[in-house]
């Protein structure tokens, strides 16, 4: 009896010592965002080991963006979260768990990269999508996620809603043009990688509406050879933006390790880790050596055609905004 | 009694009565929109005749795995018998991975059946596959145990009276195993109706086509419309409830009728 609690006591001890990192961080981010941070937090860890000696352990959360700023807003303990949206970052803000200044905090608007909304394609593009026009077809089946989940969701309705105004000059027409769309889409999945998921893998739907780096990556994984990109003449410049948690920062005592973190972002290195992650860098060496993997499109910023987010989202995407007056399944 | 009622009180009659509070917030008129809406509709349809037509595929095929194991000597019964439990013990996110590769179109089974133009993965008929593949147990093991007690006695005196074997079955072995089959029934839809993991990944989950009850119910969740979420939950709960009580009804007036307490 004595030797089994002895044994027992012992294997605590040893699996005690064994599990803990010097300094453990959450991050809470989208869907579409699993290899970069893989790549992100690889790199971080060894640097960080390298200058403080310390190892850390970063955990990542992933899924839609409003789903996300919802769980952290419920409780869940992020240290640090990095959303496809200011809003969605303001919304945890707005409950106290975030300095109000956060996108001041850091530099480029708190947003490392960009990325724009593109469209992905069979190979040969058999349904001969060019430009948003195409998607309004009858027959042309579009996969979207779910504007009430997902972040990339809600760029893809404003980038489709900001080429449709610039082309009938009136909201109306806009709102018809989205709501055609949305007519075409056959599932709304919620989050962007699960919209990803179901165009590649279940074959469903004639073009994808995706961020341009998660198109990317679907090329990269699946093969040039199945899948194109096409680029619209008009899209929206997608600033995804991070933040430190405040409020869990401080209980946990993991400020320095979250700023460091960040720093290594917005560095060089993290810049090159993130072109090379088909996300467009901010740095302006970084993004000048990888010009030509980007496409070049006409952008248009939020705050330019809509008023910012917390316009955007209100006329849009709340409860009974145009979004549910749109599309009422 | 007391143990028994504060047992059930907690682990059943609290979150269930936590559910209807949560529906009783929305207005009589918005809670009937919610639950006549088309999509729910749908939802609601496909789910409960889809494990209708499971459980009754796995009432008819169970009933021949059981005959088979507990009638017939063969090598390997004992295997056959152990991997009749794999259906329960098996994960469910594990089955419907599983099913999807095979059902899938680059799949074995699926590129045996796409040149036949029948598409199964991703499909209802999908959904149709993975709800009697986690059925079969229920009906299996249910039966089983009343085979092996029937009398063989009673089947011998049935066949030196002269009766065909096919009027033994009905007229002798039958009505002993109705209760049995009654509640293998029961059990193989009420698992079915709320299955959710390995329906998932074979369905195509796309609205008024493929999608079930419980994925909407999900949705709506994720989404944090939580009084539509409970109020199709709700709707399932009185649904499921009100078929339990059917078929208990029948297998009460069954158990009369042939002086078997199950």
């Amino acid at each position: 009896m004595r030797r089994l609690i002895a044994g027992l006591a012992a294997s605590l001890l040893l699996a005690g010592a064994a599990q803990a990192a010097d300094v453990n961080l959450l991050n809470v981010s989208y869907d579409p965002t699993r290899e970069l941070y893989i790549a992100l937090n690889k790199a971080f860890g060894a640097k960080y080991k390298a200058e403080t000696g310390k190892t850390i352990e970063i955990k990542q959360s992933h899924g839609g963006s409003g789903k996300q700023a919802r769980s952290v807003i419920d409780g869940l303990e992020a240290d640090v979260v990095t959303l496809a949206l200011a809003y969605d970052v303001d919304a945890i803000a707005e409950r106290g768990l975030i300095a109000a200044d956060w996108q001041k905090k850091l530099p480029s608007n708190a947003a490392p990269y960009t990325s724009t909304i593109v469209f992905l394609v069979r190979k040969g593009n058999p349904k001969g999508v060019k430009d948003w026009d195409d998607l309004v077809r009858p027959g042309v089946k579009v996969i979207t996620p779910n504007p009430k989940t997902s972040g990339g969701a809600r760029w893809n309705y404003l980038a489709a809603w900001g080429y449709a105004q610039k082309k009938f000059g009136s909201q109306d027409k806009a709102r018809d043009f989205v709501r055609d769309i949305y007519k075409n889409v056959p599932v709304l999945d919620t989050g962007a990688r699960g919209s990803t998921v179901t165009f590649v893998e279940r074959n469903i739907g004639d073009v994808l509406i995706a961020w341009e780096n998660e198109a990317y990556l679907a090329i990269d994984e699946f093969g040039k050879d199945k899948f194109e990109i096409v680029t619209p003449s008009v899209s929206i410049l997608a600033e995804p933006t991070v933040a430190i948690v405040d409020k869990v920062v401080d209980k946990k005592g993991t400020r320095a390790a979250a700023e460091a973190y960040f720093k290594f972002i917005y560095s060089p290195e993290g810049q090159e880790i993130a072109a090379q992650n088909h996300y467009r860098p901010r740095d302006p060496a970084v993004a000048s050596k990888h010009e030509n993997a980007f496409a070049k499109v006409e952008l248009f910023t939020i705050d330019e055609v809509f008023g910012g987010w917390q316009k955007a989202q209100a006329t849009h995407f709340n409860d009974a905004g145009l979004f549910d007056k749109i599309y009422t399944q | 009694m007391g143990v028994s009622l504060l047992w059930l009180s907690l682990i059943v009659l609290i979150p269930l009565a936590a559910l209807f509070a949560k529906t009783a917030e929305l207005s009589a008129a918005h809670f009937i929109e919610i639950i006549t809406s088309r999509r729910v509709l749908h939802a609601l349809q496909l789910s409960f005749a889809l494990s209708f037509a499971a459980a009754a595929v796995n009432l008819v095929f169970g009933t021949l795995v059981v005959w088979a194991l507990v009638r017939y000597r063969f090598p390997g019964r004992r295997l056959f018998d152990a991997i009749v439990d794999i259906p329960f013990a098996l994960p469910t996110a594990v089955a419907g991975i599983a099913l999807t590769n095979l059902y899938a179109e680059s799949g074995w089974i699926g590129s045996l059946l796409a040149p036949l133009g029948i598409q199964v993965a991703f499909t209802p008929l999908g959904i149709f596959v993975a709800l009697v593949f986690i059925g079969l147990p229920f009906v299996v093991r249910t039966v089983q145990p009343v085979l092996e007690d029937l009398e063989k006695e009673l089947e011998e005196a049935a066949a030196s009276l002269g009766a065909s074997r096919w009027t033994i079955f009905c007229r002798v072995v039958l009505p002993s195993i109705v209760p049995a089959l009654l509640t293998g029934f029961a059990l193989a839809l009420a698992r079915a109706v709320g299955e959710y993991g390995s329906v998932i990944f074979i369905a195509g989950n796309l609205p008024n086509v493929s999608e079930i009850a419980p994925l909407l119910i999900v949705i709506r969740l994720q989404e944090f419309r939580y009084a539509d979420a409970t109020a199709i939950a709700a709707v399932m709960l009185v649904a499921s409830f009100l078929l339990l009580f059917l078929i208990n009804t029948l297998q009460r007036w069954s158990e009369g009728r042939t002086g078997k307490r199950l």
